[in-house]
């Protein structure tokens, strides 16, 4: 039987999974629950080397020390809200992968839908706008429009 | 009705300028990695000397310093940290420079600065890293300016040059006096 090669080159993209920069089995946590705690913890911390990696992804040397203390506090038992403290002292908020709600950031979450609000309201303005039946002449307007149509040698306008 | 968009355009654009205005400055800084050290007092550490170097040197004796010190993570395999030598050399006659070798045998760092004559008024080892890591250390070169009581006033983040010595530390120091 012939597996087609799509298929299996499919389900060899499948079985691959996430490659993990955690390749030394030392390096992992003996209780599996921690370890996994410990994994999740890490995935949301930056490399601070390459940036755009979390130190579980990266195999950067100096993300490999930081999954290392990751473990560490995370066997003394300590929360997550501990270990990511310990983090944000050290290397600040550009640490975490998933930024804080601050001032800043609101500002960077909201600038899409407020982008979109101000263009509906201004493109609503400029068709209510547009919309408006023009008001009727005034008696006055109405006298000189005569004026104007019925003397062209005045239309070169000195007023 | 036109009032609204203009002043949320407003007060966005306000807000743009002051982010500006704060990067440009240095009050506001997105890639600061390591802000949080600064204008804290440092951390604690006890490390050991390079062979033929000294004792090395622990953060109660840098605390205790008198005078403003530099602080100069380094690795005999790092590229900008030999870059970086001669002036660290010109900038150590006017400014005591410690130097703290990052995750380097102690052997190749003693040979490394003991090559054209040592920038270093004193040197320690962080064979693991970890002392590093407690400063926010990212890589090497970094460096600290450490007034006296241990407060870090600066840090810099690649190599040190005249340049940044004229226009950062010097600044930093003369405020000091």
């Amino acid at each position: 039987m012939r597996i087609p090669r799509a298929i299996l080159a499919l389900g060899l993209f499948l079985a691959a999974g996430p490659a993990w920069a955690v390749d030394d089995p030392s390096e992992m946590l003996p209780d599996r629950k921690q370890e996994q705690r410990a994994e999740a913890i890490g995935s949301q911390l930056r490399c601070l080397v390459c940036q755009n990696e979390s130190i579980e992804d990266s195999s950067a040397d100096l993300a490999r020390d930081l999954r290392h203390v990751v473990r560490q506090h995370v066997a003394r038992g300590e929360t997550d809200r501990q270990i990511m403290q310990w983090m944000t002292a050290r290397y600040g908020e550009f640490v975490r992968l998933k930024p804080r709600l601050t001032w800043a950031t609101v500002m960077l979450w909201a600038m899409p839908a407020l982008a979109i609000v101000i263009g509906i309201a201004t493109a609503a303005t400029t068709i209510m706008r547009r919309r408006e039946a023009p008001t009727p002449l005034s008696d006055d307007e109405t006298r000189r429009l005569h004026e104007l149509s019925e003397s062209p040698s005045d239309a070169t306008g000195h007023d | 009705m036109t009032a609204l968009p203009v002043a949320t355009a407003g007060a966005l654009g306000l807000g743009f300028w002051r982010m500006l205005g704060g990067m440009s400055s240095g009050g506001f800084d997105p890639h600061a990695v390591n802000a949080p050290i600064l204008d804290r007092s440092l951390p604690d550490f006890t490390l050991p000397g390079l062979p033929g170097q000294g004792d090395g040197f622990d953060s109660a004796t840098l605390r205790a310093q008198k005078e403003p010190v530099l602080l100069n993570f380094f690795a005999s395999w790092c590229i900008p940290c030999v870059a970086e030598m001669p002036a660290l050399r010109d900038i150590g006659r006017k400014l005591p420079i410690w130097g703290i070798a990052y995750k380097d045998k102690p052997e190749d760092a003693a040979r490394f600065t003991a090559r054209d004559g040592s920038p270093f008024a004193r040197v320690a080892a962080d064979r693991s890293g970890m002392a590093a890591i407690d400063w926010g250390v990212t890589g090497v070169p970094e460096t600290f300016l450490i007034l006296p009581g241990g407060r870090i006033a600066w840090h810099g983040t690649a190599e040190l040059t005249d340049d940044t010595f004229r226009h950062e530390i010097q600044p930093r120091l003369q405020a000091l006096r």
